[in-house]
């Protein structure tokens, strides 16, 4: 029963992600004054790029076949871990903060051997910038996160959702917001997007993300962009649930269930389109910046655990 | 600029994109897997910069050629249409014949403005090899010097079928 919980789960963020990206992608264009693609653009394209036969540059080995592959697994089993619609979890899945954290990594890593392995200047340079980023958000992650699990006493994510939807008081308190507000910001950088990475760039020189894909093609582009889409949905699911834990369901009943997708959907859709909103009043900043602003997300996690401590 | 002023402008602007015209018809058939969504990667290869000027105002807000699915990529792998401008110089047929080769089959090159054509200002030069034609395959061919935005959209709509 449980399994098939969590193969719900996974099912319902599948069919979100491009729907999320298509939300977010259309009320950009509306604001900016133009019509649009529609929401369900980034369906068509991920369609697309899986029938298309990937084309494999000179001297490319089997990692510009593995490693998008690797990411969308990667993806697809942080999917699976984060309480995105309920808390009850199988006795065997860890849904252990460090867990998720490791298994978000893999797919970090297997997309930086990817932009190595196309031996181009900008692969490389794509990858050695992605792995910058990397290095200053996962302490912050785990630094944030660990202040939420303070109060509880387990850094088991379901024991921690479940205590703020037994008291949503904690939710507004001192600690929680601090560590919301940085895991916020890591969640931006880490999915690539404004003001640390820009998705919608044609300038290689400020490219992150877009700099490693360069050279995917095809299929394997397709698995690459699904595998970065379910991250954001991983990520921003997690955050939405911790800073807003109603409609989570508490049992593994259908009526619980489907009330569950439902409220997600919502939730996910609303951050969506508030991250949307925010990124049309954004610039990229500069590249050697971006250290400045992940170390302020990193000071607002360790106050929070500070704060875990003083304040109870 | 503030960011009120911003939100200011965004609500006087409202929607630029002016609306669209009925599809084309045409006798050329897209290839079936492109329906609905083509990513486009413009090669230029020897323009007076022309035809950019009118790409960028297709893509623009004002004809706005996202809405019919096509999007602007930074990679010929990326890509299922190359747009090319410009009257081929010797010096561009091989970077031209290599960008083509690294977009992923099914792909469509569609050959914009007269210089691409083969006539225009600058046919017959002295470093232009001749028409994009000459050097690869052509599905599509947008004429004009420059060619109209809308005429732009018009042919990336009969490839997206949208």
């Amino acid at each position: 029963m449980t399994a098939l919980a969590l193969a719900w789960q996974v099912l319902v963020a599948v069919a979100l992600t491009p729907l999320l990206i298509g939300v977010m992608r259309q009320l950009r264009a509306r604001l900016e004054g133009r019509a649009g693609a529609g929401v369900g653009q980034p369906w068509r394209d991920a369609r697309k790029l899986l029938a298309k036969e990937p084309l494999a540059a000179d001297g490319a080995g089997p990692l510009m076949a593995a490693a998008p592959l690797v990411l969308v697994v990667s993806s697809l089993v942080s999917v699976a871990l984060v309480p995105l619609l309920g808390i009850a979890t199988l006795a065997w899945v860890p849904d252990d903060l460090f867990v998720v954290v490791s298994v978000l990594l893999v797919g970090t890593v297997a997309l930086a051997l990817l932009g190595l392995e196309s031996g181009t200047a900008f692969g490389g340079m794509g990858s050695s910038r992605h792995m910058m980023i990397a290095a200053l958000v996962e302490p912050t992650v785990l630094v944030a996160v660990y202040a939420l699990s303070v109060p509880v006493g387990t850094t088991a994510l379901s024991a921690i959702l479940q205590a703020r939807m037994t008291d949503p008081a904690t939710v507004v308190s001192p600690v929680s917001l601090l560590a919301l507000v940085a895991l916020t910001i890591v969640v931006l950088a880490e999915t690539g997007r404004l003001p640390v990475d820009n998705p919608a760039t044609h300038l290689e020189l400020t490219m992150v993300h877009e700099a490693m894909v360069l050279e995917s093609s095809g299929r394997d582009l397709g698995w690459l962009e699904l595998g970065s889409w379910l991250r954001l949905t991983a990520l921003l699911g997690l955050v939405v649930n911790l800073a807003l834990p109603w409609g989570v369901a508490a049992d593994l009943g259908v009526i619980a269930t489907l009330v569950a997708t439902v409220a997600f959907a919502a939730k996910l859709f609303l951050a969506g389109a508030i991250i949307a909103a925010a990124e049309v009043f954004l610039a990229k900043v500069r590249l050697f910046r971006v250290p400045e602003l992940l170390a302020g997300s990193f000071v607002l996690a360790f106050l929070s655990v500070t704060a875990s401590y003083l304040i109870v | 600029m503030s960011a009120l002023d911003l939100v200011r402008v965004i609500r006087r602007a409202g929607r630029i994109t002016e609306p669209a015209s009925a599809a084309t018809e045409s006798d050329f058939t897209p290839p079936p897997a492109l329906a609905g969504s083509a990513q486009v990667r413009h090669v230029d290869c020897g323009s007076c910069n022309g035809c950019e000027i009118e790409l960028a105002g297709a893509f623009g807000p004002v004809y706005d050629a996202e809405r019919f699915g096509a999007r602007l990529v930074a990679s010929p792998r990326h890509a299922d249409v190359l747009a090319v401008t410009g009257a081929p110089t010797c010096n561009l047929a091989e970077p031209l014949r290599r960008s083509v080769d690294a977009a992923p089959q099914p792909r469509v090159v569609i050959a914009i403005g007269d210089c691409a054509a083969g006539v225009g200002a600058f046919a017959q030069g002295y470093a232009v090899v001749g028409a994009v034609s000459d050097i690869v395959p052509v599905d599509l061919v947008v004429p004009g010097c420059p060619p109209p935005p809308d005429a732009i959209v018009a042919a990336l709509r009969q490839v997206t079928g949208r």
